[in-house]
C-alpha cells in the first residue's frame, strides 16, 4: 500500500510544484506572514521549520461523507466520516501550526464534491487549505478513508491518499490523513499515527500504584499492560516496535525487563543480583543500554535485547546513568556526577572519547538524543525544566516554564518533546520545540515517564 | 502474607495515632491526613506491636533501637554518614550481633528533588553506605540486602524542607 501511495505522491508532485509557492505568499486575509507584531498571542503563533514566526495556517476540515451509509464494527460510516474529520482537525490543531476551521459550522461535503471542492465557499471561510475525504465500507469488511488536500487560493489539489484499514483501526486512518497533510504543508516528518507508553499513577505518594499503560498519542485506545502489583518505571519503545523495555520492582528485585508487545510476556533483560535501570534501545533495536548499581557505584552498560553478558561502557567512580544513543548509533549521551554535579557527557558508542558537553549550574539529567540528531533534550535539575542543546553543548534553550518537569521523550519527527509535569501527581505534557507551545495529553489517571513511539508501520 | 502485614500495620498505625502521636517531635513523620501509614508497602516501620515482641522480630528490633532508630537521614544529594548516623547504626549493629540469624534489607531513599533515575542510583549509594558501616561493625555482608526506591516511596509525602529531610534516608528493615 505504501508503494501505491508513493506512486500517487510522485504523480502528484508535478502538479504540486506551483502551489507550493503559493504557500509562502501572503494570506488572502491581508496580513503578510511573518511580519512582526502580527499577533502576540502564543496560541496564534507558530514557528516554521526555519525558526521564523508565522500565523497558524487556517485550514478547513469539513465533515467527510460516505458513498453509502453502512454499519461496521466501528459504527456507521456516516458517523465515522464525522469523527474522522474531527480527529484530523484535532491533530492539526495539536501541532500548533494550524488553525482548523470546522468541522462543526462548515457545510458537510457531499460525496460528489470530495474531488471537486466548492472553492469559493471555503475561500469565504478564510481557509488557505482544505481537507476533504470520505469513509467507505468495503465488501471485505475493511474501511477505506480517502484524504484529499487542496490549496484554496490556487484552486488545486496538493495531495491525496487512501487508507485501507480494519474497522478497529479507523482512528489510525484519521491520524495518517492528518500526518499526510502535516508533512505536505510543513515539510516535516509525520507524528500523529504514534503511541505513547507511560506509567499510569494513582493513590497516595507513600504507596503509589504505578502501572505500565499504552495509548495513542492523543490519549485514545488506552490500555494497561501491567496490573499495578509492582511499581514500574521508565518504559521505552523499541524502534522496531516489537518490544518495550521498562523497570519493575517485581518480587522486590528492581530490574530492567523486556516486554514483547505481541505476546504480552515480560522477561528480565539480564540476570544480575544488582539493580538495573534506565534502559534505552539502540537505533537498530538490537541492543539496550542501561544502568547497573553495584555497591553504590552506577555505570552504563550495553547488552543485546535478547540478553547475555553486559558490556560496561563507563567506569568513572560515581553515578553514570541515563544513556541515550544518537540516531545513527555512533554516539551515546549520558549523565554523570564525576565532575561533582550531574552533567551531560557524550561518548562514542564503543565508550571511547568521553566528553562533557554541559556546564551550567544546578545540573542536567535524562538526556535524550533527537531522532533528527540535531538536538539533545534534557531535564535541567535546578528548577526542573525541560531544555534542549546541540550535541556539542551549544545553543542551550529552556522549553518549559514554571512547574516541575522531568524526563523528556522525542516525537519521531523531532519536533516535539513529551515529558512528566508535577513532582507527585504527574501529568503528561508535550512541548513544540520550535514554538515552546505546550499541551497536556489526557490520561485516565495520573501519568509519568512517557515514551513516544516511532511512526507506526 | 502481604495482606496480613497490611492489617498488622493498620493496627499499629491506629494505636500510634491514639497513644503516641504527641511524643513525636514536630520534625518527625507527620502522617498524611486520610492516607498515612496503613498500607505502606515499603519497610518503614512505624512502631511496635503491643505486648512483648518475639526476640529477633521487627518489633524486638524497633524496641531496641527506638522508634526511628531503624533509619539514618542524609543531607541533600549526599550519602555521607555522620556521627549521629553512626550512633544509630551502632545500636542496630548491637541488636544484629545479638540476633545473628536475622537477615535485613536496607532500603535507600531520596527526596523528590532529583530526577527519577539519578535518585535510584542515589538511593543505592545511601543503602550501601549504611551497609558498609554495619559491615565495619561486624555485621556479615551476606546478612544484608540493599534495595533502592529512589523517590518512589517518600516517608513524608510533602514538598518542604522537613519532608525532604526525612525522605533522604536509609532504613534497616527486619522481617516481621
Amino acid at each position: 500500500m505504501r508503494n501505491i501511495h508513493a506512486l500517487i505522491a510522485a504523480a502528484l508532485a508535478l502538479l504540486l510544484a506551483p502551489s507550493a509557492q503559493a504557500q509562502t505568499q501572503p494570506d488572502p486575509a491581508g496580513t503578510p506572514a511573518g511580519q512582526p507584531g502580527e499577533a502576540e498571542d502564543p496560541d496564534n503563533l507558530v514557528v516554521d521549520v526555519t525558526g521564523g514566526r508565522q500565523a497558524a495556517l487556517p485550514i478547513a476540515v469539513p465533515y467527510m461523507p460516505t458513498p453509502a451509509a453502512a454499519a461496521t464494527p466501528a459504527g456507521n460510516t456516516e458517523a465515522l466520516g464525522r469523527q474522522v474529520a474531527e480527529i484530523v482537525a484535532a491533530d492539526l490543531r495539536n501541532s500548533g501550526l494550524f488553525a482548523p476551521i470546522g468541522p462543526g459550522g462548515l457545510r458537510p461535503t457531499a460525496f460528489a464534491q470530495v474531488a471537486a471542492p466548492d472553492y469559493p465557499y471555503f475561500s469565504a471561510s478564510g481557509a488557505q487549505n482544505l481537507v476533504q475525504g470520505f469513509v467507505q465500507a468495503n465488501p471485505d469488511g475493511r474501511l477505506t478513508v480517502g484524504c484529499y488536500l487542496y490549496d484554496v487560493a490556487a484552486q488545486s489539489q496538493l495531495t491525496r491518499e487512501g487508507f485501507v484499514v480494519s474497522p478497529r483501526d479507523w482512528r489510525r486512518a484519521a491520524h495518517r490523513c492528518a500526518d499526510t497533510i502535516f508533512a505536505r504543508l510543513t515539510g516535516e516528518g509525520a507524528y500523529f499515527d504514534t503511541r505513547i507508553v507511560y506509567v499510569s499513577e494513582t493513590g497516595p505518594a507513600r504507596r503509589r500504584i504505578k502501572r505500565l499503560a499504552i495509548m495513542d498519542y492523543d490519549g485514545a485506545n488506552h490500555r494497561f499492560l501491567t496490573n499495578g502489583q509492582w511499581t514500574v518505571l521508565t518504559p521505552r519503545f523499541a524502534p522496531n516496535q516489537q518490544t518495550i523495555t521498562y523497570m519493575t520492582y517485581q518480587d522486590e528485585r528492581p530490574r530492567v525487563m523486556v516486554y514483547e508487545i505481541d505476546s504480552g510476556q515480560s522477561r528480565p533483560l539480564v540476570s544480575s543480583p544488582h539493580m538495573t535501570f534506565a534502559p534505552r534501545y539502540s537505533p537498530d533495536s538490537r541492543h539496550i543500554i542501561f544502568s547497573m548499581a553495584v555497591n553504590g557505584n552506577t555505570d552504563v552498560y550495553r547488552v543485546p535485547v535478547s540478553g547475555g553478558t553486559p558490556q560496561r561502557l563507563t567506569n568513572a567512580p560515581g553515578i553514570d546513568t541515563g544513556g541515550s544513543y544518537s540516531p545513527d548509533g555512533s554516539r551515546i549521551v549520558f549523565e554523570s556526577d564525576r565532575g561533582g554535579s550531574q552533567q551531560l557527557y557524550v561518548m562514542n558508542a564503543d565508550s571511547s572519547d568521553q566528553r562533557r558537553i554541559s556546564f551550567g549550574g544546578g545540573g542536567y539529567a535524562t538526556p535524550v538524543w533527537s531522532p533528527r540528531g540535531d538536538l539533545i533534550a534534557f531535564t535541567r535539575t535546578g528548577g526542573f525544566r525541560i531544555g534542549v542543546m546541540r550535541p556539542d553543548g551549544g545553543g542551550e534553550r529552556i522549553l518549559t516554564g514554571g512547574g516541575y518537569a522531568e524526563g523528556p521523550s522525542w516525537a519521531p519527527n523531532g519536533r516535539a518533546v513529551m515529558f512528566t509535569r508535577g513532582a507527585s501527581a504527574g501529568q503528561l505534557w508535550y512541548v513544540d520545540v520550535a514554538s515552546g507551545a505546550t499541551r497536556q495529553v489526557p490520561t485516565p489517571l495520573g501519568g509519568s515517564d512517557p515514551a513516544w513511539s516511532p511512526l507506526r508501520d | 502474607m502481604k495482606r496480613l502485614t497490611s492489617l498488622v500495620t493498620i493496627a499499629v498505625a491506629l494505636s500510634l495515632t491514639a497513644g503516641c502521636a504527641n511524643r513525636r517531635t514536630p520534625d518527625q513523620l507527620p502522617p498524611e491526613p486520610g492516607t498515612g501509614d496503613a498500607v505502606d508497602t515499603t519497610g518503614d516501620q512505624d512502631g511496635t506491636v503491643s505486648g512483648t515482641p518475639l526476640p529477633g522480630s521487627r518489633g524486638d528490633f524497633l524496641q531496641a533501637v527506638g522508634q526511628y532508630g531503624d533509619r539514618i537521614l542524609f543531607g541533600f544529594d549526599s550519602y555521607e554518614i555522620d556521627a549521629e548516623d553512626r550512633a544509630t547504626l551502632d545500636a542496630q549493629a548491637s541488636w544484629l550481633a545479638r540476633n545473628p540469624s536475622v537477615r535485613v534489607t536496607i532500603e535507600g531513599h531520596a527526596d523528590e528533588r532529583g530526577t527519577r533515575e539519578y535518585n535510584l542510583a542515589l538511593g543505592d549509594r545511601r543503602a550501601n553506605a549504611a551497609r558498609a558501616y554495619l559491615e565495619s561493625r561486624g555485621v556479615a555482608s551476606g546478612r544484608m540486602q540493599v534495595i533502592s526506591w529512589g523517590k518512589e516511596r517518600p516517608a513524608v509525602p510533602e514538598s518542604n524542607e522537613s519532608a525532604w529531610a526525612q525522605n533522604r534516608r536509609a532504613v534497616t528493615v527486619v522481617p516481621e
